[in-house]
């Protein structure tokens, strides 16, 4: 990969943390913003100094800390802050693409942070890339993932947000310590009108974050509550355990574990669909699937159109012998 | 109350969908219909003007048959209608659709007070979330996305969103820009006095002219982005679909490990 050197500015990279720890997909920011520039890190809190050898190791040459000055609770926490604060480290750095990870929060940021930097905006992207021209432009796929398209950001600023599992992430060939400078940033009145009067964040479940995993085992209605078949297989595969609207609507599983257009978007490796029938609800948050397994008693479900491996028949026998088997010769 | 809803229409999503030669999205076959998440917020309005009295404007921005969105507004409750068209408007991003929404909008706070302004968390064609946020900020309004539950009370909107690490309670005062999800409510379908009730309503159509918006600011003249190159996926190859016979688990196991996929 040669380095392209068109930017004109570095690029700012919005680092997820959570608990102190780095989340997975900003290394895949950090692999893409490496091959299009000078990398910064930009880190909202307290914690930096522990994730900096991390951040050093995937390429980054300077890291923003950003405080925000305020007595308003949880203020960092709200999007139209973050954006200013973001807007204030673009301004500073002077950088030319600022990446996020493509959460339902970062894109909020990202779209109020663009207005604010005059910046064109992709999201759910899969991948950035600086043209000849020096333009950014970014892959993502389309229609439920039939179509790719290749979109340029037409402005001389650019803000992407990228999926998760979107490419491998990769440490840099060489590192240094990277520089640390604190952004102090006073919100404005306008940014805080809307509070935040109580924010309670999830615990871990101890099985990979779902938008993450590697290994993605989902649930509907047609395993009727009983989740343990899933769950089995999911600790035997280090997989995260997903669900439809009905199965979470049901209370059979958190809410947190829909998959789904108004649920998460997965991109897994591995998608093992159970007891669903692939309504395109849910299949527009897992298309983009590396490989799709599906287990349903019905010829004509739906799922099995977009299946790379189907089976017709019932999740109960089916997955026992599947986690008993993978057992015996997995070891 | 007076409260607008943002609607939209979009391809059905069952029907097949296509980019043509300028990267625009078309449409093959099947009608076009409201996007799902509108039905979330229409029935919010509707049931906020049954308990305390006011009125329900639908607004939406595209081409002709995009008002066809409205008139299913009108079938689900709302008082009024109101369609930006503008051939000037084609192409626009998510920015230059917000400067319409919001013109709008004003317009209708200038004839009297807007206190909610309502959207669906997304578009189920586009599914970028980033409208109600743009939105927002055009109107210089204060935002409260993705609720899953929505109460008011002295002139103060308290929403509850999951968010994909926490759970938040968050609130602001009125006017607001509020985006549900579909965890809201359960939409009730259009009664058969409110389809009928429809038939006689009609559809505003203001222009970019009509709302002073400069037509440079909006549609593909004022897009940040623009689509180079669309190109459809090869379809899934060596699919694989069997019926078990007694051995499926122990052939699925065989197939993961042979395609290294645990
Ligand atoms: C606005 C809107 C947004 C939505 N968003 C989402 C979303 O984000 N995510 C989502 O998932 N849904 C969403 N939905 C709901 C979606 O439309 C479907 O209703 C839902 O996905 C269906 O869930 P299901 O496949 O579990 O149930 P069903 O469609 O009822 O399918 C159950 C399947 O299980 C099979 N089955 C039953 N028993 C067995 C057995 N023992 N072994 C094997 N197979 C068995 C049956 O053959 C059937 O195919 C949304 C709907 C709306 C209107």
């Amino acid at each position: 990969m040669t380095t392209m050197t068109t930017l004109t500015g570095p690029v700012l990279v919005l680092i997820d943390h959570h608990a102190g720890a780095v989340r997975p997909p900003t290394l895949e920011l950090l692999t893409l913003a490496r091959a299009a520039g000078d990398v910064t890190a930009l880190w909202f809190g307290d914690g930096l100094d522990g994730a900096l050898p991390l951040l050093a190791e995937y390429g980054v040459t300077s890291a923003y800390q950003v405080v925000i000055d305020s007595p308003v609770a949880n203020a960092m926490h709200l999007p139209a802050v973050a954006a200013e604060a973001v807007a204030a480290a673009v301004r500073q750095s002077d950088a030319a693409l600022v990446l996020l990870t493509s959460t339902f929060e970062n894109k909020e940021i990202g779209v109020l942070l663009a207005r604010e930097i005059d910046a064109g905006i992709v999201v759910d992207a899969n991948g950035v890339t600086i043209a000849a021209d020096g333009a950014v432009e970014t892959n993502q796929s389309a229609f439920a993932s039939t179509w790719n398209v290749r979109t340029q950001i037409t402005t001389p600023r650019a803000v992407v947000a990228i999926k998760p599992n979107s490419i491998p992430a990769e440490p840099a060939p060489s590192s240094a310590a990277p520089g640390v400078v604190t952004v102090t940033v006073t919100p404005s009145e306008d940014a805080l009108r809307t509070r935040i009067v109580e924010r309670t964040e999830r615990v871990a479940t101890g099985r990979p974050e779902l938008a993450e995993a590697q290994v993605v085992i989902a649930g509907g209605r047609g395993t009727n509550g009983d989740f343990s078949a899933i769950e089995e297989l999911a600790d035997l595969l280090g997989a995260a355990v997903g669900a439809t609207r009905v199965a979470t609507d049901e209370g059979w599983i958190e809410h947190t574990a829909q998959i789904g257009q108004t649920g998460v978007t997965v991109a897994p490796k591995l998608y093992i669909g159970v007891g669903l029938s692939g309504a395109v609800h849910h299949t527009g948050g897992m298309q983009s699937s590396g490989t799709i397994v599906a287990v349903n008693g019905d010829p004509e479900a739906p799922i099995f159109e977009i299946a790379d491996f189907g089976i017709v028949g019932d999740l109960f026998t089916v997955l026992p012998q599947l986690s008993a088997e993978l057992r015996a010769r997995l070891g | 109350m007076r409260i607008v809803v943002c609607v939209k229409h979009v391809p059905d999503l069952q029907s097949e969908r296509a980019f043509d030669a300028e990267g625009r999205v078309v449409r093959v076959g099947g009608e076009g219909t409201l996007n799902e998440l509108d039905e979330n917020a229409l029935q919010v309005a509707a049931d906020l003007v049954a308990e305390q009295g006011g009125e329900v404007i639908a607004v939406t921005v595209g081409p002709a048959d995009a008002a066809d969105a409205v008139r299913r507004a009108f079938q689900r409750g709302a008082d009024r209608g109101v369609h930006v068209v503008d051939d000037a408007i084609a192409g626009s991003d998510v920015f230059g659709t917000a400067v319409c929404l919001a013109a709008a909008i004003r317009r209708l706070g200038a004839e009297a007070r807007v206190d909610l302004v309502l959207t669906g968390m997304a578009a189920l064609d586009g599914l970028t979330s980033m409208l109600p946020a743009a939105l927002a900020a055009e109107l210089g309004l204060p935002q409260l996305t993705l609720a899953a539950r929505l109460t008011l009370a002295d002139g103060v909107a308290t929403v509850r969103r999951d968010l994909d690490n926490a759970t938040e309670t968050l609130t602001a005062p009125l006017p607001a820009v509020i985006s549900v999800t579909d965890q809201i409510n359960e939409p009730a379908f259009p009664s058969f006095l409110g389809i009928m009730a429809a038939r006689k309503k009609t559809v505003e159509a203001w222009s970019l002219a009509d709302l002073s918006v400069d037509p440079t600011a909006v549609g593909a003249a004022g897009a940040r982005t623009r689509v180079v190159e669309a190109t459809p996926r090869p379809p899934r190859e060596h699919r694989v679909l069997i019926a078990d016979d007694g051995d499926a688990g122990r052939r699925l196991a065989e197939y993961l490990i042979e395609n290294k996929l645990v």
